[in-house]
């Protein structure tokens, strides 16, 4: 059985298409010679050199510019922000630039570029550096977001992120990288298919990210009462996968979702709002939604876990309905 | 390229479609024909003119939201502008941008821009991939004297330059950061002096002279080819208009306003034309005349062109999705 941590997985992904296709770059700080602030992007400089691998100054607008106007002509750029929360130096030209150029010039454009963004907490990194921003990303038409949780749906969804002729932000949990998984095959995974990482009868979980991780964890004490859980990971969070929900929604009528989001305004509210709208025939019992609480992150590791949700979460919710 | 008399008198031409072009414009959205907003070129034609004219086809352009000059002369055709402008199928961008998106990558045109600096990052990424493909191409990027202020200048300056990229970097200071003179709005009086912190050449050009911006681009643009790396170059210049069309203008001394008016780009050029006998009278008269019969058509096209479907609203948002209309 071949494995792989998920850090490696979104390096070979890369790699791969960079031996394939020339117009594929690399653009961040310390993707270069350092090799990545996490690791990431080892030994890349050294097989694709300094024009592929580029270092950039810390100026996030220049960076995310320099993908918008590469892939506008022609190039398929790739850029690593470092954190999620570094995105909002830059957030002009990926709401404003990189999402809506298509569309107001009449579809006249391609803009095949990919942002990484290492997001969420439990590292000690405080208020600025641990956020889930997802929807932020979602919210916004022109975008596409992903969320790989495990090794192969990183491999599979970087291999597609950078096969799409439009934005796509790619969000990494940067407590994964270390994470090893199985890799069953070396294929894109298509936008917009979710995944079921455990396959249950009784409650739905939809979850993203590491929560996937929480969720498989709330799954296995919950077993011990004789209650299945059904996990379902969306992985990309637009396009979205809301049959796969639905479909599950059709035999277990409850519905827990659970990011990493500070609750307010989370994209989970929007999956929850979208099953009461649409399928609210399917329900038995309220949808519960579980996150962040509505604080920003703190540094502390006792608030920092209290403020994070965990598998408990779910066992205690699962057990009101 | 050598100034000669193809150059010019396409330069005249140029800046005569743009002129009438705006003032077209400006009389349609006077009579609520344009919906939105306007920010009129007016004043400026030398600038556009003089700088692109050092351009070939597949060059880029980067744009602003007082863009419409710059896209008439990188060789953006009237009719498709004007329909855009009045949001019709037939526009540019099937009326899905008005005024401050038009774009046609065909001619290498990237796009007003309706974030005031945005276009100075994007300009990186095109020098870049010119760079990256190692093609001779050059990007000029166009922005104001407002967007100096912007983090966005400092940052595309700074990466420009190490990376040596074939960017042209043209302010267009015309005096005014929206109200705010810029006098008010910053310290230095020459935005070319701000190249210096860059480690790129920056030099001072009267914008309202074409002959002075065209010679001055065609060293930045020569030198860009050449893999030189970047130039800012400042054209000091004027815009006749507000800010927006319906800018009361108040912020404008009127003695200012007047002298600007009589150093109108226009005129100073058709005479300099006929002096040094680049173009006569009667060239002069002919490509007036020809200007006016393409606002004609231009109007004709963009007025009898249909609206686009309201149902297309779903479409081109990306390039494999159409958001489902149920979605409200």
């Amino acid at each position: 059985m071949k494995t792989m941590n998920y850090r490696d997985a979104i390096r070979e992904a890369m790699c791969i298409r960079m031996r394939e296709d020339d117009s594929v770059l690399l653009m961040g700080e310390d993707v270069g010679f350092f090799g990545g602030s996490s690791g990431i992007t080892a030994g890349m400089f050294e097989e694709f050199g300094e024009k592929r691998v580029r270092d950039t100054p810390i100026s996030e607008s220049a960076i995310i510019g320099a993908a918008v106007g590469s892939a506008a002509t022609g190039l398929r750029p790739i850029i690593d922000l470092l954190f999620v929360d570094f995105m909002l130096v830059g957030i002009d030209q990926i709401v404003n630039q990189a999402a809506k150029m298509r569309y107001m010039f009449g579809g006249k454009i391609s803009m095949p570029m990919v942002a990484r963004l290492p997001c969420g907490g439990g590292a000690g990194l405080a208020a600025q550096h641990s956020q889930s921003l997802e929807a932020w990303l979602t919210h916004i038409p022109g975008l596409k977001t992903v969320y790989p949780s495990t090794p192969q749906d990183a491999l599979g969804l970087m291999l597609s992120a950078i096969d799409d002729d439009n934005p796509v932000m790619f969000l990494e949990h940067r407590l994964l990288y270390d994470m090893v998984g199985e890799i069953v095959d070396m294929n894109p995974i298509p936008l917009g298919v979710g995944d079921i990482k455990r396959a249950g009868s009784d409650v739905t979980v939809v979850a993203t990210g590491k929560m996937v991780h929480e969720a498989l964890r709330a799954a296995d004490i919950l077993a011990n009462d004789g209650i299945a859980l059904e996990v379902i990971d969306p992985r990309s969070l637009y396009p979205f996968d809301m049959d796969m929900i639905a479909k599950s929604l059709e035999k277990t009528r409850r519905a827990v979702i659970i990011t990493e989001e500070n609750k307010r305004v989370a994209f989970s509210a929007e999956i929850s709002a979208t099953i009461a709208e649409e399928y609210f025939d399917l329900l038995d019992a309220p949808v519960v939604r579980i996150g962040a609480l509505n604080t920003p992150a703190p540094f502390s590791p006792p608030m920092e876990t209290y403020y994070l949700p965990c598998a408990e979460d779910i066992v205690a919710a699962v057990r009101k309905f | 390229m050598e100034l000669n008399r193809d150059i010019t008198s396409t330069m005249y031409l140029r800046m005569q479609r743009i002129r009438a072009f705006e003032n077209t414009a400006m009389t349609l959205f006077a009579d609520g024909k344009i919906p939105g907003a306007l920010h009129l070129y007016t004043g400026e034609e030398a600038v556009a003119a003089g700088v692109c004219a050092n351009l070939r086809e597949d060059d880029y352009i980067v744009s602003t939201h007082r863009g419409h000059g710059h896209i008439v002369a990188k060789g953006g055709e009237l009719k498709y502008m004007m329909a855009e402008l009045l949001g019709k199928e037939t526009g540019y961008c099937n009326g899905k941008g008005g005024s401050m998106h038009i774009a046609d990558v065909s001619k290498g045109i990237l796009g007003a821009n309706g974030i005031v600096g945005a276009g100075l990052s994007i300009s990186v990424g095109a020098g870049l991939s010119i760079s990256y493909r190692g093609t001779d191409q050059v990007c000029v990027c166009f922005f104001g004297d407002g967007s100096s202020n912007q983090g966005t200048f400092h940052e595309a300056l700074n990466m420009a330059g190490i990376w040596k990229l074939p960017i042209v970097f043209v302010c267009e200071n015309n005096g005014y950061g929206a109200s705010m003179s810029q006098a008010k709005h910053m310290l230095v009086r020459d935005i070319a002096d701000r190249g210096a912190a860059y480690g790129i050449p920056g030099v001072v050009v009267d914008g309202n002279d074409a002959i002075a911006v065209y010679n001055t681009t065609a060293e930045a643009v020569t030198r860009a080819r050449r893999g030189d790396g970047p130039t800012l170059i400042e054209c000091k210049t004027y815009r006749h208009r507000g800010q927006f069309e319906g800018d009361p203008g108040i912020y404008r001394p009127a003695a200012e306003v007047e002298a600007w008016l009589a150093k109108d780009p226009i005129p100073r050029f058709a005479g300099f034309l006929q002096e040094f006998g680049l173009l006569s009278a009667q060239e002069i008269e002919a490509i007036d005349q020809q200007v006016a019969d393409e606002i004609r058509e231009a109007i004709v096209f963009a007025e009898q062109s249909p609206y686009p479907a309201v149902e297309k609203i779903v479409e081109d948002i990306y390039s494999d999705i159409i958001e489902e209309v149920r979605v409200r």
